[in-house]
C-alpha cells in the first residue's frame, strides 16, 4: 500500500445536497464538531465547511497570475465573506480604481495597503482620495484540476 | 404595549444590486428597464438628476442615455432576488420580528426601545446590510406602518438625516404631514387620491383630520384604516404567520416522468392558474413568482432548480402571471432531462390595493371584472371550465435582454471576475 504523506484523509462527498449554491435561506452551524461534545456522525457537506456566513459570502473568479505565491491560480474560485474583519495579513478582493481586484492586506507603519503575492508588483496604499476599499475578507481557494469533471 | 415599526427600504434596489459588482458605476447615471427592455423600472439618483422620468419607455430616452453617457441595464431577475433574498436574511437574523414587504422592503417591530436607542439600532442595522449584502438602505421609524412608510421616504429623499428617520414626534408628525401629498400616502392609490382630491383633500393632513365614518363610506374600510394609521393607531400587524402564509405554492408530482417543454407548460399553466384563484381568493396580489422544477429518476439524482421573476406593479391577474412563468420555463428547462415534479410558488404577498407608490411600469388594466367572472364560472361548473389559451403566450417566449448584467450570483459560468495581475 502506497504511503502517501501528502494525503491528509479521504472523505465521501455528500451529493445529495438539494441547496443550489449560493443561494442560502437558511442558517448553517459552524465550527467543526469538539470531540467532548454529543453530536451524531453526518453526511459531509462542503456549505458547512466552507461558508460560515451565507447571506454575506459570495463566490469570484480570479483572472491574472499576480497571487500564484499565495496559492492562488488563474481561472480559481475564491470563497469571499463580507462580514469578516478585514484585518493584517489577510487575503482580501478590494475595490481599486474602480475594479475588483484580490491583494493582501498588511498594515505598514500608520497606514493600510494592498499587496500583490509577487514583489514585481507595487504595493498600493488606502487613502481616502484613492477610493481604495476592502469588499470582503477571501476565506478559500477552489482550485479544480483541468480536463477531469 | 406601544407599537413601532421600522420600515428598511433599499436604496435604488436593482441600481444598487448592479453596482455591487462593478464599483465603477457608483456617482455615475444608471437605468435598468423592464421585462423586453420595454421601460425605466430604476434609476440612480445622478439618472434621476438628468431629469429620465421612471416608467418612461426605453426607444424615448434611448438617444438621450445614449448622449449622457447613462448605463443601462435590462432586469437582472436572478441577481435581485438573491441579493434581495440576502438583505432579508440579514434583517430576520437581526431581529426575527420582521416581516417581509416587497423585493426591497420589510418591515421590524421596534416596540420596547427608547428614542436613542431605536436611533442606535437603525443606524446598525443599516451599517449591517451594507457590510453584509453591500445593498445601502433607508429606515423610516413610525407608530404605524403607515407612518414609517413616510418617514422612509423622507430618510431616503433627505442626505441630512443619514439614512435613519423618525415621525413619531406629534407636532412633527403633523407639518410633514402636511406636506405630504395624499397621493403619496401608502394604501390610497391612484384612484382614492382623485376621489378625495375632488372632495378638497390634497394633502396627507386633511385625510388624517377627516371623519372616519365619512371616509370609510367613500373609500370603504380600506381607507379609514388609513386615516386610523395616519391618527397613530396601527391596524396593520406585523405579520408573524409562519412562512407558509408567506407564499402560496401550487405544486404537484407527475404520474409520469415528462420530457417535453410543451407538456412541462401546459402544466405551468394549471399550476400558476390555480395558484392564482388561491390569491384572489385571499385577497393578496404578489411581488415574485417562482418556477421549480425537480428532475431526477432516483433519490441519489433528483435535481431541483428554481428561478424568479418580479412582478412589478404586485398582480393577481391569471394572464399576467402566466405570461411570467412561461418567461421563466424555457431557462430551467434541459432537453433529455425526466421532470418529476413542477411548481410554482407566489412570494411577497401583499394585500389588494397596498401597492408600492412607485410607478415601475404603465398601469397594466387589471381587469377584476374578468378575474371575478372566471372565479365565479370555475366555481359553480368546475375547476378547469374556462382556461387560458397557449396560443397568446407564444410570443413572450423569447424575451428581449440586450443589456442583462452577469448572474453573478446564481451561475457558476457568471461570477463576477477580480483581477490578480
Amino acid at each position: 500500500m502506497k504511503n502517501d504523506s501528502s494525503i491528509a484523509g479521504l472523505y465521501s462527498l455528500d451529493q445529495t445536497t438539494q441547496r443550489l449554491c449560493p443561494f442560502f435561506s437558511s442558517g448553517i452551524s459552524a465550527g467543526f464538531p469538539s470531540p467532548a461534545e454529543d453530536h451524531i456522525d453526518q453526511k459531509l457537506d462542503l456549505n458547512e465547511l466552507l461558508i460560515r456566513n451565507p447571506a454575506a459570502t459570495f463566490f469570484v473568479r480570479v483572472a491574472g497570475e499576480s497571487m500564484i505565491g499565495c496559492g492562488i491560480h488563474h481561472g480559481d474560485i475564491l470563497v469571499v465573506d463580507r462580514s469578516l474583519q478585514a484585518a493584517h495579513g489577510r487575503i482580501v478582493v478590494a475595490i481599486l480604481h474602480g475594479e475588483l481586484t484580490v491583494k493582501r492586506l498588511m498594515c505598514r507603519a500608520d497606514s493600510w495597503c494592498l499587496e500583490a503575492a509577487n514583489p514585481a508588483y507595487p504595493a498600493v496604499v488606502i487613502t481616502e482620495e484613492n477610493g481604495c476599499e476592502v469588499w470582503g475578507v477571501v476565506t478559500s481557494v477552489i482550485h479544480q484540476f483541468p480536463g477531469v469533471l | 404595549m406601544k407599537h413601532v415599526f421600522a420600515l428598511v427600504d433599499c436604496n435604488n434596489f436593482y441600481v444598487s444590486c448592479e453596482r455591487l459588482f462593478r464599483p465603477a458605476l457608483n456617482g455615475q447615471p444608471v437605468l435598468v428597464l423592464s421585462n423586453n427592455d420595454g421601460c425605466v423600472i430604476a434609476r440612480s439618483n445622478e439618472a434621476k438628476a438628468l431629469g429620465i422620468p421612471m416608467g418612461e419607455p426605453w426607444f424615448r430616452v434611448q438617444a438621450f442615455a445614449r448622449r449622457h453617457h447613462v448605463h443601462v441595464f435590462s432586469s437582472n431577475y436572478a441577481l435581485y432576488g438573491d441579493l434581495s433574498a440576502r438583505v432579508m436574511e440579514t434583517l430576520a437574523r437581526l431581529e426575527p420580528a420582521m416581516e417581509i414587504y416587497s423585493i426591497d422592503e420589510a418591515f421590524l417591530s421596534l416596540a420596547g426601545l427608547d428614542v436613542e436607542a431605536r436611533r442606535d439600532y437603525a443606524a446598525a442595522i443599516r451599517a449591517r446590510v451594507r457590510q453584509y449584502v453591500g445593498i445601502p438602505v433607508s429606515i423610516g421609524i413610525g407608530s404605524t406602518k403607515t407612518l414609517a412608510k413616510i418617514a422612509g421616504n423622507i430618510a431616503k429623499k433627505q442626505a441630512c438625516h443619514d439614512g435613519v428617520f423618525e415621525l413619531t414626534d406629534t407636532a412633527q408628525i403633523d407639518s410633514i404631514l402636511e406636506k405630504t401629498e395624499v397621493g403619496d400616502v401608502w394604501g390610497i392609490g391612484r384612484r382614492s387620491a382623485e376621489t378625495l382630491r375632488r372632495r378638497g383633500i390634497t394633502r396627507a393632513l386633511a385625510l388624517k383630520q377627516a371623519d372616519e365614518t365619512w371616509v370609510r363610506k367613500l373609500l370603504t374600510v380600506t381607507g379609514a384604516r388609513v386615516v386610523k394609521e395616519l391618527n397613530g393607531v396601527s391596524c396593520l400587524s406585523l405579520d408573524k404567520a409562519p412562512p407558509a402564509r408567506k407564499s402560496i405554492v401550487t405544486s404537484r408530482t407527475f404520474g409520469q416522468a415528462v420530457t417535453a417543454l410543451a407538456d412541462l407548460r401546459e402544466a405551468v399553466i394549471t399550476y400558476v392558474s390555480r395558484a392564482a384563484v388561491k390569491l384572489r381568493e385571499q385577497g393578496l396580489e404578489t411581488n415574485a413568482l417562482h418556477l421549480f422544477l425537480t428532475s431526477g429518476d432516483s433519490a441519489l439524482s433528483r435535481f431541483s432548480r428554481g428561478r424568479v421573476v418580479l412582478l412589478a406593479p404586485a398582480t393577481s391577474s391569471t394572464p399576467r402571471l402566466i405570461a411570467a412563468a412561461m418567461e421563466l420555463l424555457p431557462s430551467l428547462y434541459q432537453s433529455g432531462c425526466r421532470y418529476q415534479k413542477a411548481g410554482v410558488m407566489f412570494t411577497g404577498l401583499v394585500p389588494r390595493g397596498y401597492r408600492q407608490q412607485s410607478l415601475f411600469a404603465p398601469v397594466v388594466a387589471e381587469n377584476r371584472a374578468l378575474m371575478g367572472a372566471l372565479d365565479t364560472i370555475n366555481r359553480k361548473w368546475g375547476q378547469e371550465t374556462i382556461q387560458y389559451g397557449m396560443t397568446t403566450m407564444e410570443k413572450s417566449w423569447a424575451m428581449r435582454q440586450s443589456h442583462r448584467s452577469q448572474a453573478y450570483t446564481t451561475n457558476w459560468h457568471e461570477l463576477p471576475v477580480v483581477k490578480a495581475n
